[in-house]
């Protein structure tokens, strides 16, 4: 049963934007929740709009998987848009008491739950077009800049990896010790919260002793292997910016100029 | 990249009175004594054998092969991995780089989510260039027969298939020594048979000294010399043929010896003229062929 559980979201496809380099799609989705923040009107969210489409498009991975991310926000987009709904001030159209609906307000709440919707869908299409060891390197890479500042950007990302190839054998194993535990006659099904929470402690503790004698074994088979951090250390796959990672990037840039010129022309046209 | 001045030394392995003693704490963190995993140990390893290391539970045989691989260091005496004491700590990397180690449980010393990556590991540590890796990965893949995996996640893969792809990961750093710590007591007996072919291929072909660590008799019969180990000191060393000679002593340390070897050794005990140390059925089919032929029973 915990067999089903699938880390990240990847979506297995051949598709330009899948053969990108992580790093443009990490600057790409900044550089698009960045154009979403910059401005409201109508005529920058057409064009966010037009490219966020056109991009999923080319990625080849179908619309429901996007639409899935969306369920988690469905809370935070109701509540967002129901407080702009009633508490932005201007021209009443209808009035209870202290709350009054306007026309501001629903312009404020259609903005404000599109940005949320497109912020979801743009960062899950990063995730469904990269896999997470990509992603990984990516981080790794893009961000080691910040080594300069004493973040282990390195150590960080090996975390990162490790914990990824160790997931699948922990939830294995999480499930023997569930059914190990069971065969003993312990209930997990049965009782209130509480209850429940106490009779997950069975299966907590030998998890967290195994999870640390595993933690223990492989730093020394690590060490064995010469692993000595990221310094003087190569890579199999270095990561490297082809010709098609330059035009990405350069698509980006012409992408956020004209949301800037957008912006500049139509300052204060509508809101 | 790293100094080649020791090739032509003839014992990859030197230990000298080799010791290692650790302290027991009680749960306060009071010391309660002292044990001796390792016991006055002076052993010689020539380069290109395939040594095995035997010895029960708690002999001190995994202890032994930490300080190999410089994961220990020794209370007393030395320890010489291809000429370098293993205490030289600025030298580190080459020692790990010429003798290295597979571990006993195959998942908990895979690092990455790819086969190929994970070979890549080793040699991505010591700074091997690129293009070179991949040419070390291809070639250790293909020297375990693991090749056709290469794009395969170690989850997938039996732990047999998982042990080869660790003994890749440390072919790949072109060791000239390999030690492996009971690399096949969690697996089935086909993966047992799988990475003890892979262990001895590499040792004819490749030329290198495999340091075998186990507690199964019948890994040991192949190898060209074995050590036994009891209670941290080395009791005996010797030829297989000659270890095996010995099944009273062997019993004395608690060591079972391979089927036919007792058989004869019980057959002789009743009076059938038969050598000592047989361990194969084939030699025991031609010694007990000749006592019938002499009429000798």
């Amino acid at each position: 049963m915990l067999r089903d559980i699938t880390i990240g979201q990847y979506y297995q496809a051949k598709s330009p934007i899948h053969a990108l380099d992580p790093r443009v799609k990490l600057v790409g989705t900044m550089v698009f929740l960045i154009s979403l923040f910059i401005g409201r009107n109508v005529i920058m969210y057409a064009v966010a709009t037009a490219f966020l489409a056109a991009v999923i498009k080319v990625s080849k991975v179908p619309f429901k998987f996007m639409v899935r991310g969306l369920k988690s926000i469905v809370f935070i987009a109701v509540f967002s848009a129901v407080f702009n709904l009633f508490l932005t001030e201007g021209t009443p159209i209808v009035q209870f008491g202290i709350f009054k609906l306007t026309w501001e307000g629903i312009e404020m709440a259609a903005f404000m739950v599109i940005r949320l919707i497109y912020l979801i869908i743009g960062s899950s299409l990063m995730t469904l077009t990269t896999t997470p060891n990509d992603l990984t390197d990516g981080l790794e890479k893009g961000l080691g800049f910040l080594n300069k500042i004493k973040v282990p950007v390195h150590e960080i990302a090996m975390m990162m990896s490790i914990a990824l190839r160790f997931i699948p054998i922990l939830i294995e194993e999480t499930d023997k010790i569930m059914k190990a535990q069971i065969a003993r006659g312990a209930d997990f099904e049965h009782g209130n919260i509480i209850q429940r929470a106490k009779a997950m402690i069975p299966i907590l503790v030998p998890l967290f002793v195994s999870a640390f004698r595993r933690a223990n074994e492989l730093a020394t088979a690590m060490e064995a292997r010469c692993y000595h951090g990221g310094e003087g250390r190569t890579k199999m796959r270095p990561l490297r910016y082809k010709a098609k990672d330059v035009k990405a990037y350069l698509i980006l840039a012409a992408y956020l100029v004209l949301m800037i010129a957008i912006k500049m022309l139509r300052n204060g046209a509508l809101v | 990249m790293l100094r080649k001045e020791n090739d032509n030394l003839e014992d990859i392995i030197k230990a000298e009175n080799l010791t290692f003693e650790y302290y027991r704490r009680d749960e306060e963190g009071n010391v309660e004594g002292i044990t001796t995993a390792v016991d006055n140990i002076s052993l010689t390893v020539k380069k290109g054998d395939f040594v095995a290391v035997l010895g029960h539970n708690g002999s001190g045989k995994s202890t032994f092969a930490k300080h190999i691989n410089a994961l220990l260091y020794p209370t007393e005496g030395t320890l010489f991995v291809n000429g370098i004491d293993t205490t030289e700590e600025e030298r580190l990397l080459e020692i790990r780089q010429s003798a290295g180690m597979v571990f006993q449980n195959p998942d908990n010393q895979i690092v990455c989510t790819l086969v190929d990556e994970e070979v890549a590991f080793g040699p991505e540590n010591i700074g091997v260039p690129s293009e070179e890796i991949w040419e070390r990965v291809e070639k250790s893949l293909k020297a375990v027969g693991m090749f056709e995996y290469r794009n395969a996640s170690p989850n997938k893969l039996s732990g047999g298939q998982k042990q080869r792809v660790a003994i890749a990961g440390i072919v790949a750093m072109k060791p000239k020594c390999i030690v492996l710590d009971e690399p096949t007591a969690m697996l089935d007996p086909s993966g047992r048979k799988e990475v003890m072919k892979v262990l001895h291929e590499l040792n004819k072909k490749e030329g290198v000294t495999i340091i075998l660590i186990t507690h199964y008799m019948d890994e040991v019969i192949d190898a060209d010399k074995v050590f036994v180990i009891d209670g941290g000191k080395l009791v005996m060393q010797g030829t297989p043929h000659e270890i095996f000679s010995n099944v009273e002593q062997l019993k004395e340390l608690r060591l079972d010896v391979p089927q036919v070897t007792e058989l004869a050794f019980e057959l002789k005990k009743a009076g059938v003229n038969l050598p000592d140390g047989i361990l194969t059925h084939e030699e025991f089919i031609r010694a007990l062929s000749r006592v019938v032929k002499s009429g000798g029973a």
